[in-house]
């Protein structure tokens, strides 16, 4: 199947020639890959591509598979509105 | 020995160092390394609210900022990129609330205009006009820049880096200097975590970090970092233009190209190394938000991170040498240093190329501290 055509991160659209382009300008890891092509960065944060890139990076760079992280997940695990969160802080004060 | 065949390495891979490691090489320099800890952007670049603004108050970091903002106009052009850095000059509303501030507005806008930047000096109700949903209520006037605006940090890196690699600048990453040689009051090289580098010039770019590199070549850097919070919201249609900041209410608040809101604030926290996300900012950052944006109430926040702001004590870079020979360092940004990258890296040419500066650079030397306690000059910051 043409490379073109396979979708790594549906979120973002990134195929597997898209991530293939950038392992050849030199960038190989999740985190560097996450901030300059969004991958991860969708409404899934990850959860959908993570796997995915992580087998892609272990087949380009041969790097065992349970050695190469995943992207740091960071606080929130579900989206919540300022506005929520501004009526909690106003009632505590 | 002719500069231009120096033995350069450059500590740090952000915005500062990338843009110095291309304006060296584009000059004809030849033997450039940039040794970076992690991944490029991996410090405060990456971190940052991304924002450009030549609304300044002093005039040298209206100047910078001005020649910073011709630059990313035409960035993809002079480096080369077949990407786009996403520079959107869709202006910078600085709103005011007390009678202290609108004086001091007017002052820097006549400054600024002095300057061809195009800043207004504007009433509440101007104000609402650019951005409808603002809530004008304690709001007594503003200034708005429309050639301001915000650009991709990543991008902006990489579009550095793709044109300092293609000019032969080699790039190590996941590589941390741990040392730095000194010999007879000039420095011979740095250590890292994979070998040594001897070298003729070291450029110390190190962000929040600057002051612990200073400290492997024996130069005190008077500058500490501290941790600034900031969170990006779920992507929404596009319903704001200009970047919406104010000093004394504390924020910073921009729709980005993507459509999600970056928000942040400059609260004061105690100096270190930690980057950690924290509850009191994120109550502090909604209930300013919502006040001064309402409808950004039913935003969800999806991420908050944090990153280093570099504080020097008057809050300006310090950009050029130190008693040690051929150790110079660009570092002590205080939370702008993004916008200046362009400045930053031909400013550092300058210097090592020994060329003529075209700029003051008394007034960004780390000599400018010795023996006085310097107050803040620079009162335009968050
Ligand atoms: C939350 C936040 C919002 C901001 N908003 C804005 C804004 O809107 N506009 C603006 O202009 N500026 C903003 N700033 C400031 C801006 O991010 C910085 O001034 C700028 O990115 C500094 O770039 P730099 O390259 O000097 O430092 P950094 O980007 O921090 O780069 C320094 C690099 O050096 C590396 N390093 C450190 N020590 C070593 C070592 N020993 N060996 C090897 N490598 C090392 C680090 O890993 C890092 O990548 C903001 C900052 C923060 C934290
Ligand atoms: S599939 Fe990549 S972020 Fe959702």
């Amino acid at each position: 199947m043409d490379k073109r055509d396979v979708i790594v991160c549906r979120c973002s659209d990134l195929t597997l020639a898209d991530l293939e382009a950038l392992f050849n300008t030199g960038y190989k890891t999740f985190e560097e890959l996450k901030r300059i092509a969004r991958i991860g960065m969708g409404p899934c944060q990850g959860t959908t591509c993570g796997p995915i890139v992580r087998s892609a990076i272990h087949r380009r760079f041969k790097e065992p598979i349970e050695r190469i992280p995943l992207h740091r997940a960071r606080p929130f695990n579900i989206g919540i509105k300022l506005g929520a969160i501004k009526e909690a802080a106003d009632d505590e004060s | 020995m002719n500069p231009k065949e120096a033995r350069i390495v450059i500590i740090g891979g952000g915005i500062s160092g990338a843009s110095i490691a291309y304006h060296l090489a584009e000059a004809g320099c030849t033997d450039v390394t940039l040794i970076e800890k992690g991944y490029l952007a991996s410090g405060a670049t990456g971190r940052c609210g991304a924002g450009v603004r030549q609304q300044w108050g002093t005039r040298l970091n209206c100047q910078m900022a001005k020649e910073s903002v011709a630059f990313f106009e035409r960035a993809e052009e002079i480096l080369g990129y077949d990407g786009d850095v996403e520079f959107k000059q869709a202006g910078y509303l600085i709103v005011g609330t007390n009678e202290e501030e609108d004086a001091r507005f007017a002052e820097n806008v006549a400054l600024q205009q002095a300057l061809d930047i195009p800043a207004e000096h504007l009433t509440p109700k101007q104000a609402k006009r650019l951005i409808p949903h603002l809530n004008t209520e304690g709001v007594t006037s503003a200034t708005f820049c429309p050639t301001d605006g915000h650009l991709n940090p990543f991008l902006m890196t990489d579009a550095f880096y793709h044109a300092a690699s293609e000019r032969g600048v080699r790039f190590k990453t996941y590589t941390k200097v741990t040392d730095v040689r000194v010999k007879d009051g000039r420095v011979a090289g740095v250590e890292t975590t994979a070998g040594d580098y001897p070298a003729d010039v070291i450029i110390n770019a190190a962000g929040g970090h600057a002051q612990l590199v200073g400290q492997m070549a024996g130069v005190e850097i008077p500058v500490q970092s501290q941790n600034r919070e900031i969170l990006v919201t779920e992507p929404i249609e596009k319903i704001q233009d200009p970047m919406v900041i104010s000093f004394s209410r504390n924020i910073y608040c921009q729709q980005t190209p993507h459509g999600s809101f970056v928000m942040g604030r400059g609260d004061n926290r105690p100096s270190g190394y930690t980057t950690e996300s924290s509850w009191q900012f994120l109550e502090a950052m909604a209930q300013t938000a919502v006040t001064l944006l309402p409808p950004l109430k039913d935003l969800r926040v999806v991420r908050q991170w944090g990153g280093l702001y570099n504080l020097s004590p008057d809050r300006q870079p310090i950009i050029g040498g130190t008693e040690v020979e051929g150790f110079y360092i660009a570092c002590g940004y205080s939370g702008h240093g993004f916008m200046l990258a362009p400045v930053t890296g031909r400013l550092m040419k300058e210097i090592v190329l020994g060329e003529k500066p075209s700029l003051p650079l008394e007034e960004l030397s780390l000599e400018r501290f010795d023996g006085e306690d310097t107050e803040a000059y620079e009162q335009s910051v968050v």
